[in-house]
């Protein structure tokens, strides 16, 4: 129940798909999605595989209470070992793609080797085919998915693909389901490219069942109810998105800008939540609606236009309609990380992400770090082919979105993500990245507790690990103070530990605003077999988080690797609240290695390992 | 007084939680594939539309059937197909201009909505209450009503 | 008022029904000529595969319905009428007066011309008494030929593919139900039963049928090349026709069948028609043609009685639509699927996935639809061609993608 048991294995070298059943005592361990896959991929690969080679895997997973009727129940990832860090990579998406593939009678679909030619894996329930991908090959993830839905006559199959970006090799492509949701980060479309895989389309009709429905009815209904009333998933994330912290953010002083030159950006409001809601030229506002991922009663999606007459599209008719974003990290890589405050051109680089399918964090930071390399004189028009590429640059900017989409010209560059980037030009200092991967939009100079969060993050920067703004800026679920460094190694590990338990569930983490694993437990006993309290699923969380430490450290990542680039470290934030701090790292790491039982060189210790069950 | 479901599309988010709700209550499983309520996304435009049977007085569902398998609740005004009589023929599933009923090759019946029986499910589960079950003069089907009168083969008589 | 209805259908009874909803107190009189309750012919398959019982195909399940309502139910058989003095004559010499009629005697199925038809185990499925005689010889040893794979054919055999042991399908057309089909749809229908260890052999006609004393049957069907198929059981399903004989001499006017107008009355007033025996509007092409089908019937049925309760109902026509499973293969047609002059179409073919759309266009209406493996959302397709929606920019849409059907559809009545 809630687990379909089944797990669908493709051999792409081979072309041949097989059934097996779905390990339950893993399940047990690692509940499902990010855990259970990250077990099935620590045991079947050699962490220090190339990510690029075959013999590495991807995994699309779901979990057990992904395609039930909780609220956000609809998530799915994608686990590999990351083409743009070589750390783990779990890269998790909402849309309605994980439902579909629950609904075929799937838990996860583990993709091994590299298909001779480009294919596609079409999933209708149990009848699985690899299909030759030729006529999608060089084709846009909205071409790819409206191209499948039409080849296969049913408008309701559900498409995950690879844009061209993904096909070209760019660092950060990611796997885009349902024209504008993605398992963005880490570099997860990379491999999926790299194995000659363009798209897995399903369409599942066989239905998702739980435990005991009654309890689950029970426990699912109150769960809306608490989300409902909770002032950040009742109301502000459904009216203004996550964008809704643009001008917060900004106003902390933790807003990072130009490459983390500064932290408040003064074309902020410009590009906010509020900007988006506010009638431009046309008299319509950008934002369209919001828009809801499978179950979720959040609903904190944009929709968007880009105004009809702009620079951008004005003369390309196919981008005047609607579509996903500007969701909030997006915005801000795209905007405040390069200095762009045209909320258009914003709105359309963001389109040309989802099309082409590159993570608009990676990408935006990456283009901040190419235009400081310009503005300080390292390179110059010869080459970027002659893109200005300047701070500000708006232009710039969408230029470089749509030669990055394709892998093309200074584009082919930028896809490189900004380690390799600025290593090649000599300045690796202003790569703002961890393990390679660019950070996201909080400067951990004004948060001090992200800036743990991000040196410790498994797959790279990342909020999405642990996501302590939530303590330190919002009060949620207590207020912490975001300029000291005391506690924050318990809370950075507190939230590592509950996420990861979220992450493996099914559940969106935004949930976790408004739910504490106390809220989610009772759902997931009464939809899973076994006994589900708080405590196991913390403990399930934990152990995950060890899980992956040790596929990173078996992948050669050290304690050194645990790190903020020198900027963070030594130059102090310039303005706002945060004025003259820097990030406190070495007063948080020991501490964190000491909470999470880990040796000084931050590798778990026996005991730990042996506390968990690893 | 008769309700009826009154869908108000630009309320959706396009969570499908109606779906869910739907399949649950008639199969026992969550399923959006048998459901008898759909959302349909227009992306290009940012819309998501709930659709589902308005119980129109026409019934051609009803009236086409060969086997008596539809009938009217009186109750709540719905058409409701009876499993143990349909034969699976199809027939309603082409007369139905509005495309409400759908057959279910899994059992070989049609399936539509049945109102739940006067507490329809769907309603109950919309977050945003673009789904709601409201006294029938307050719906507005007069879009419906005039598609129905439209498609109506000729009953009207002439005043 | 005396009502008296010939013909105890769908046509018939929705008539009846719609007569007392309309008049409390008038006489309503319906007359079938088999000795059964009135039953859907279209159920009769069912009752073959045993799914249901044959009270299953019964027009009306409550007991007692025709009676509650007040509706005199009676065997007979119309042998004239006539129309100056509002009498119809049955067999046996007995007549009725009516103040209105409506015939609703439906169709008889036609015989190929070929010797050896008299045969023991060589039927019709047209009647419950046919489908009785039919389920007798069915078994998983039989081995059986269907002669037609037209509309009714194809239904039939999907009953007997599941109940007998070996089934040979004769079409003489050169693919199978070519009335609604496109040799894409025919050829997809033909591979799927191939697929299905069902032969099916078009472009071929039966010769004759031969008493036989092979271990495969006590009859052989011999096909016009020369092959001979044993049989035990022979099922005919060539076509069939008005059932218009009575009529001769009546003075009411007649072609394929009677000839009514958009208030389905015939040229004699007071006289209606509805269902398989009328020839009545057709909503695509304007010219008057029998439709043969469920939905036409009732709608016949009712606005006949309509105008016989005096209320001058006026019929837009019937739109012809048919949907049909072969062996779990659904297909679906609607109005002019064949195309109009002038018009454009929109096609997706998918031949390995047996699936299939075919959407004609006149302008930027839908005029007709063909369809394979189609379950969801069919009915728009009609709602889309009989309000003549105009489809705008989403007649392009569905060129490019037909499958956006139900799409365009909610585009246009909801948004």
């Amino acid at each position: 129940m809630a687990w379909a048991r089944n797990v669908l294995r493709v051999n792409l070298t081979e072309g041949t798909c097989k059934n097996e059943p779905l390990n339950m005592d893993w399940a047990q361990k690692y509940l499902g999605q990010r855990g259970l896959a990250t077990k099935y991929l620590v045991e079947e690969t050699d962490p220090r595989v190339d990510p690029l080679s075959p013999d590495n895997k991807m995994i699309m997973t779901t979990g057990p209470l992904t395609g039930t009727c909780a609220s956000t129940a609809g998530r799915y990832s994608v686990v590999t070992k990351g083409a743009l860090t070589g750390a783990i990579a779990c890269s998790n998406s909402g849309g309605f793609f994980g439902n579909e593939m629950k609904n075929a009678g799937y838990d996860m679909i583990i993709f091994e080797g590299r298909a001779p030619n480009p294919v596609y894996l079409l999933v209708e329930n149990d009848n699985v085919q690899l299909i030759d991908a030729s006529e999608f090959w060089g084709k846009s993830v909205w071409d790819t998915e409206e191209g499948i839905k039409a080849k296969h006559q049913d408008p309701l199959i559900r498409v995950a693909s690879i844009g061209v970006a993904g096909e070209a090799g760019v660092k950060f492509a990611c796997v885009v389901n349902d024209m504008h949701r993605a398992a963005g980060r880490s570099g997860v479309g990379t491999v999926m490219g790299s194995k000659n895989l363009k798209a897995v389309a399903i369409r599942g009709t066989l239905g998702v069942s739980v435990e005991d429905v009654g309890s689950f009815m029970q426990a699912t209904a109150e769960g809306k109810q608490t989300l409902a009333d909770n002032a950040v998933t009742g109301q502000g994330l459904p009216a203004y998105g996550t964008q809704v912290l643009m001008n917060v953010i900004n106003e902390v002083g933790a807003l990072p800008t130009r490459n983390h030159r500064d932290v408040q950006f003064e074309g902020a409001k410009n590009i906010s939540a509020e900007a988006m809601a506010e009638p431009r030229a046309d008299g319509k506002p950008n934002l369209v609606t919001n828009a809801a991922c499978f179950g979720c009663t959040i609903a904190c999606g944009r929709v968007s236009t880009v105004e009809r007459s702009h620079y951008t599209v004005a003369e390309r008719p196919e981008y005047q309609i609607a579509s996903g974003g500007l969701e909030y990290e997006a915005a801000w890589a795209l905007g405040a990380a390069t200095g762009v405050d045209d909320l258009d051109a914003l709105t359309f680089a963001n389109f040309i992400c989802n099309e082409q399918g590159i993570d608009p964090i990676s990408f935006g930071a990456t283009v901040g770090a190419a235009m400081e390399l310009y503005e300080e004189g390292v390179i110059g028009d010869a080459e970027t082919g002659g893109i200005e590429c300047k701070f500000g640059s708006a232009k710039a900017l969408t230029d470089l979105a749509e030669l990055t989409g394709k892998g093309e010209g200074f584009g082919a560059e930028i896809g490189l993500g900004s380690k390799r980037l600025c290593e090649k030009y000599g300045k690796p200092e202003l790569s703002m990245s961890v393990k390679g991967q660019e950070f996201p939009a909080y400067d951990s100079r004004g948060i001090q507790g992200m800036g743990l969060a991000y040196a410790t993050a498994n797959r790279g920067a990342c909020h999405l690990r642990a996501y302590t703004v939530s303590s330190e800026i919002l009060g949620v679920p207590e207020k912490t103070d975001p300029h000291v460094t005391e506690g924050k190694a318990g809370l950075v590990k507190a939230f590592q530990d509950a996420t990861s338990a979220v992450d493996s569930s099914g559940l969106c983490v935004f949930t976790t605003f408004a739910w504490s694993l106390d809220d989610i437990a009772p759902q997931i006993n009464a939809a899973c077999e076994g006994d589900w309290t708080a405590e196991k699923l913390l403990e399930v969380g934990e152990r995950v988080w060890n899980l992956e430490r040790q596929y990173n450290c078996a992948a050669g990542f050290t304690g050194k690797d645990d790190n903020l680039p020198a900027r963070l470290l030594k130059d102090a934030a310039k303005t706002g609240p945060a004025e003259g701090l820097t990030n406190g790292l070495d007063q948080m790491l020991p501490e964190y290695y000491e909470v999470r039982g880990w040796t000084d060189e931050g590798v778990p210790s026996n005991e730990t390992v042996e506390r968990l069950a690893l | 007084m008769q309700k009826s479901l009154h869908i108000d599309p630009d309320k959706c988010t396009g969570c499908l939680q109606c779906e869910l709700a739907c399949s649950h209550v008639n199969e026992g499983v969550f399923n959006p594939a048998k459901s008898r309520i759909k959302v349909f996304n227009f992306h290009d435009q940012g819309r998501m539309v709930p659709y589902t049977c308005t119980q129109c007085d026409e019934a051609w569902c009803m009236q086409a059937c060969p086997v008596d398998a539809i009938t009217l609740d009186a109750e709540t005004g719905a058409k409701v197909v009876s499993d143990a009589l349909c034969v699976g023929c199809k027939v309603c599933t082409i007369a139905c201009p509005f495309g409400t009923v759908n057959y279910n090759a899994s059992t070989g019946k049609v399936i539509k909505c049945d109102l739940c029986g006067g507490d329809p499910e769907c309603a109950k589960a919309c977050p945003t209450a673009a789904i709601t079950y409201v006294d029938a003069n307050w719906t507005g089907l007069d879009r419906m009503r005039q598609w129905a009168a439209k498609t109506d083969a000729g009953a009207q008589a002439e005043a | 008022m005396q009502h008296v209805i010939v013909g105890a259908g769908p046509a018939g009874v929705v008539a009846a029904e719609t007569l007392r909803k309309g008049d409390r107190n008038a006489d309503i009189v319906l007359i079938g000529d088999e000795p059964e309750p009135p039953y859907s012919r279209m159920a009769i398959p069912y009752v073959l595969e045993g799914m249901i019982e044959q009270s299953g195909t019964y027009l009306r399940k409550t007991e007692g319905h025709y009676e509650g309502l007040g509706i005199q139910y009676r065997q007979g058989r119309a042998e004239s009428v006539a129309a100056a003095d509002g009498t119809l004559t049955l067999s046996g010499g007995e007549t009725v007066s009516y103040d209105r009629l409506l015939i609703a005697t439906g169709a008889t199925p036609l015989s190929p011309p070929v010797p050896g038809l008299d045969l023991p185990g060589v039927h019709n499925c047209w009647t419950l008494e046919d489908c009785r005689g039919i389920a007798k010889l069915l078994n998983e040893d039989a081995n059986v030929v269907l002669i037609g794979a037209g509309f009714i054919g194809c239904i039939i055999l999907e009953a007997l593919a599941k109940r007998c042991g070996n089934l040979t399908v004769v079409e003489m057309e050169d693919r199978m139900v070519s009335r609604m089909m496109d040799a894409t749809a025919g050829g997809m229908l033909q591979r799927w039963c191939g697929a299905k260890n069902i032969r099916v052999l078009t472009s071929t006609r039966v010769a004759g049928i031969e008493a036989a004393s092979g271990a495969g049957g006590d009859k052989a069907v011999v096909l016009d090349n020369g092959e001979t198929i044993d049989a035990h059981l022979v099922v005919l399903a060539v076509g069939v026709a008005p059932n218009i004989g009575f009529l001769e001499g009546s003075g009411i006017k007649t072609d394929h069948g009677v000839l009514v107008d958009q208030h389905l009355e015939s040229s004699a007033k007071g006289v209606f028609a509805a269902g398989d025996v009328a020839q009545g509007l057709d909503f695509s092409t304007g010219e008057y043609s029998v439709h043969a089908i469920q939905p036409t019937a009732t709608e016949h049925g009712r606005i006949a009685a309509l105008n016989m309760l005096g209320q001058n109902a006026h019929y837009k026509g019937s739109l012809n639509m048919n949907v049909l499973a072969t062996v779990g293969l659904v297909s679906s047609s609607f109005g002019s699927w064949e195309g109009v002059a002038g018009g454009d179409s929109g096609v997706a073919v998918d031949e390995d996935g047996y699936k299939y759309l075919r959407l004609e266009f006149e302008g930027d209406h839908l005029v007709g639809a063909l369809g394979i493996g189609l379950t969801d959302h069919v009915g728009v397709i009609r709602g889309l061609i009989q309000n003549e929606t105009a489809l705008g920019d989403w007649k392009e849409r569905l060129q490019e993608n037909p499958h956006r059907v139900m799409e365009a559809y909610v585009a246009h009545s909801q948004t």
